[in-house]
């Protein structure tokens, strides 16, 4: 093995290792609902090349309004899905989609896109 | 003079918190001629009663403008319609938009193909400068990376800040790696020399990857368009006018948003029936197979119900509005559908771990075959081998198809389920009605037609058979007894001439008794006659007890004190019932029938439709219980039931399938709901189901297969061995297919038609 090869097999395991990091074991931005006057829980979530906040908070029974701001166009995030609600969403580019919900019941909730990739969840406390 | 309030809805901008909304509110509440304002924070929408004399509007307008907010122009309630208009205009404009970068990547790709080939040329090698052709094939690229692949990059770099990684970022890392290397090739050719190494350019990779995987997503999105067409037609069925009357009684057509409750709607021949009501005046055939599916037209007269969407065919009527906007027949329908759609099937949980995780796990794959290839392949070839493979594998590893698998099937069925009067509630529904192997049937209301009809009308000797009806049914008219409708029904199908009766009364337990032609009239049981002293001849008698043994039930009729005849009535088997269950046994699955009837009626009805197991005298509360006991059996059981009583039935069975005209009962109830009183329904719904799952099952071995089969040969695992390797071009290739083979795929689920024979 020569030097380069040294260098290359580090640099490699170095870089897979921080992947494996990055996407799995890093910690995630989580918001907890803003509750309005008339009891509804309200989240803005910014959607683009992901959700953010992608971990959201909410209270059981009590009415939760999410709403999608999609920043971007590409076609990845068009479609919003909450299986465990039902929900089937298109997102507009560049327009606020509200979603309104009433969680029943405590647990973690995965929301996503068309395909699945980005994701966020919605824990209902 | 009255005054009438009129109400507005404004959309309220720039409020930022719950006190701004109260502050608007009161804004509101103070300007003159407003009776209420509510402001919700929420849906930043502000309702407003006021008096049209005294405010406008603009005044209101002017009021939120005062208190330092503003009022959004757009029209105040776009209706779902309308947004999803919206909706569609935004993605055909993105259709086009990703054809024209479709078109310039090929346009350029086709370009620069062929001057790369040009160095596998050594006579044209030595002609032309190197440095000038790798400028010029740089130049060519930079259109397709900086116009036609700018969005894969940013949303991969947008995914990546998320901590997320999607189809993209194998796109962006696998093109712009080749890309990155071709550039400091071209730039620093020096370099690469020293270290022995040709400094080769990979820009024919780079832009015909590109093109590739925009080829897929063009085909993607226009086969996706396809996915949800039966839900837009179902939208599209909604009429657009109304012709309503006004009290003064003037026609005006108006637009059917300002339809209200209590209207009162003309509908003439060929139109379309605006929104739900029941007919006032007039009768007409109907078709209502939106609805049903059943393309046989409804007939329908005063009293009867009618759904919007549906055609009116040859008469004209007038009906009251009872339902309007999401309430309507047509927006359940449209609302269950979509929330189907929006729903997982258990067979997705497996595919969404995988696409969850699946991304990363790639790129961590393609980083360790570039060091394998860097460390094992020969000196002066081992960088670009090890760029190669490491392109392959990412661009190969693209987990659309995985994705895409079961949502578009689902979307597909569960429309074409609509199509037929099936509605599915979602897709655990679908799933499980494929597994099922035994359908318990509810007789009544199912497999019959759940209310009573004269099967024989038996005059004595010396009766006029037309006469007797009409005096019959003089008395029947006036009963509110189930078995007195269904003689004014078998009148009424007879067209029998209409003859009034006086006197009428009821008498409890046993019948009715009237006059008519001056002539007494007694109809009930045989206890009716026999107290009023009336005595049955033995040809009556005979005629009676046949009757009976046919497990019908026997109204006795008697005129002018004299027994004059006997009336079979019987709950029928509808017509179509035998050919179902023949069809459903046909597919291996075993019917089994309950009833609250006696042993011998269950019999005969079961021999009737060719079941050979049933539970008879089965009490309502029992139902459930007899499902279990099925289940107990290790059968996978489906409970067609028509809603109402059968509800702890549906909910036990594996699937529940109600029936019968969708009340809200029988859809909360039921995990299918069959919109026709048919048991066609059943049979359409599970062969549905198992050409769904079929379907998926070939989409998820497809989209697995592919990836669990590719990343191994793009990482160049054939190599040693048969010397294959995957051109990263070749694998943008396969990519750009395997999504549009899955969609294909579940779009063939649209040529759906139900087993009829
Ligand atoms: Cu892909």
């Amino acid at each position: 093995m020569d030097t380069t090869e040294i260098i290359v097999t580090l640099a490699g395991l170095a870089l897979s290792g921080f992947v494996i990091w990055y996407f799995f074991f890093s910690a995630r931005q989580t918001a907890a609902a803003v509750s309005t006057s008339n009891g509804v829980q309200q989240v803005d979530i910014t959607v683009k090349g992901g959700y953010s906040p992608d971990v959201i908070e909410v209270e059981r029974g009590k009415p939760v309004q999410l709403s999608f701001y999609r920043d971007e166009e590409n076609s990845c995030s068009e479609e919003l899905l909450m299986p465990d609600f039902s929900i089937r969403r298109d997102l507009p580019a560049f327009k606020t989609t509200l979603v309104e919900l009433l969680p029943q019941q405590a647990g973690t909730f995965t929301f996503t896109c068309g395909m699945g990739m980005l994701r966020g969840s919605l824990v209902v406390k | 003079m009255e005054q009438t309030t009129k109400t507005e809805t404004l959309d309220i901008e720039g409020m930022t918190c719950a006190s701004c909304a109260s502050f608007v509110e009161k804004s509101l509440t103070r300007t003159p001629g407003v009776q209420r304002a509510v402001v919700n924070f929420a849906t930043e929408k502000a309702t407003i009663d006021y008096l049209p004399t005294q405010a406008s509007p603009a005044t209101l307008k002017e009021a939120v403008v005062q208190a330092g907010y503003g009022v959004s122009e757009r029209a105040p309630d776009i209706s779902a319609a309308d947004r999803q208009a919206e909706i569609d205009q935004q993605k055909a404009l993105a259709y086009v938009r990703l054809k024209r970068r479709f078109w310039v990547a090929t346009a350029l790709a086709v370009l620069i193909m062929p001057l790369s080939m040009l160095m596998l040329w050594p006579a044209m090698m030595a002609r032309i400068n190197m440095q000038t052709l790798n400028y010029s094939l740089l130049a060519l690229t930079l259109p397709v990376l900086l116009y036609s692949g700018h969005e894969f990059y940013t949303s991969a770099w947008n995914s990546f800040k998320h901590r997320a990684a999607n189809m993209d970022t194998l796109i962006a890392v696998g093109t712009g790696a080749a890309f990155l290397y071709s550039l400091a090739a071209t730039v620093v050719p020096g370099w690469f020399m020293r270290w022995g190494i040709l400094p080769e350019v990979y820009y024919d990779t780079t832009a015909t990857i590109i093109a590739l995987i925009l080829l897929g997503k063009v085909l993607e999105l226009r086969a996706k368009t396809q996915t949800s067409a039966a839900i837009k037609a179902l939208m599209g069925l909604q009429a657009k006018t109304a012709r309503v009357v006004r009290p003064g009684g003037q026609e005006v057509d108006v637009p059917i948003e300002q339809v209200k409750l209590g209207d009162v709607v003309v509908v003439r021949p060929g139109e379309k029936v605006a929104t739900d009501g029941l007919i006032t005046e007039g009768s007409s055939a109907v078709n209502e197979a939106m609805l049903t599916g059943e393309s046989l037209p409804v007939e329908k007269k005063a009293g009867d119900p009618v759904f919007g969407a549906t055609l009116n065919k040859t008469g004209s009527f007038r009906f009251r509005v009872t339902k309007v906007g999401a309430d309507t027949m047509l927006s359940q329908i449209v609302k269950l559908v979509e929330d189907a759609q929006g729903s997982r099937a258990p067979i997705q949980r497996l595919a969404d771990k995988v696409s969850a995780i699946f991304v990363p796990t790639v790129v961590v794959i393609a980083i360790l075959t570039f060091v394998l290839w860097f460390d094992l392949a020969p000196v002066e070839s081992r960088l670009p081998l090890a760029l190669v493979n490491f392109v392959a594998v990412l661009i190969i590893a693209c987990p659309c198809a995985l994705g895409l698998a079961t949502p578009t099937a689902i979307m597909v069925s569960t429309g074409k389920g609509a199509e037929h009067g099936v509605l599915i509630r979602n897709a655990e529904a679908l799933e499980k009605a494929h597994q099922v192997n035994t359908v318990l049937l509810d007789k009544t209301g199912t497999i019959t037609r759940g209310e009573p009809t004269v099967t024989d009308f038996v005059p004595a000797a010396g009766q006029d058979a037309s006469l007797l009806l009409q005096v019959v049914a003089a008395v029947e008219r006036q009963s509110e007894h189930p078995l007195a409708e269904a003689v004014v029904r078998y009148a009424d199908s007879r067209q029998t001439v209409v003859v009034p009766a006086s006197g009428f009364q009821a008498v409890e337990g046993k019948g009715a008794q009237a006059e008519v032609n001056s002539q007494p009239v007694l109809i009930g049981n045989l206890r009716l006659l026999e107290e009023a002293g009336i005595s049955l001849p033995p040809a009556v008698r005979q005629q009676a007890d046949d009757l009976l043994a046919q497990t019908k039930t026997v109204l006795y009729v008697a005129v002018a004190g004299q027994a004059a005849g006997v009336i079979g009535v019987a709950d029928t088997v509808r017509e179509t019932s035998a050919a179902a269950i023949k069809r459903l046994q046909g597919m291996g699955i075993e019917v089994v029938m309950m009833t609250g009837d006696n042993p011998q009626t269950a019999a005969q009805v079961a021999g009737q439709v060719g079941i050979t197991r049933y539970f008879a005298e089965v009490l309502p509360g029992d139902k459930a219980s007899k499902v279990t006991e099925l289940q107990a059996e290790g059968r996978t059981v489906a409970m067609v039931g028509d809603g109402i009583n059968d509800a702890p039935a549906l909910a036990q069975a594996d699937i529940g399938l109600a029936m019968g005209g969708g009340t809200d009962v029988a859809m909360e109830a039921a995990g299918i709901t069959l919109m026709r009183s048919d048991l066609q329904g059943v049979v359409t719904a599970i062969d549905l189901s198992r050409q769904t799952i079929r379907t998926i099952k070939q989409n998820l071995f497809f989209a697995f297969i592919y990836n669990t089969l590719g990343i191994p040969i793009a990482a160049g695992l054939l190599y040693p061995f048969f010397g294959i390797l995957l051109s990263p071009m070749l694998a943008a290739g396969a990519m750009a297919l395997s999504s549009v083979s899955v969609l294909t795929n579940s779009l063939r689920l649209r040529s759906f038609s139900p087993i009829k024979k």
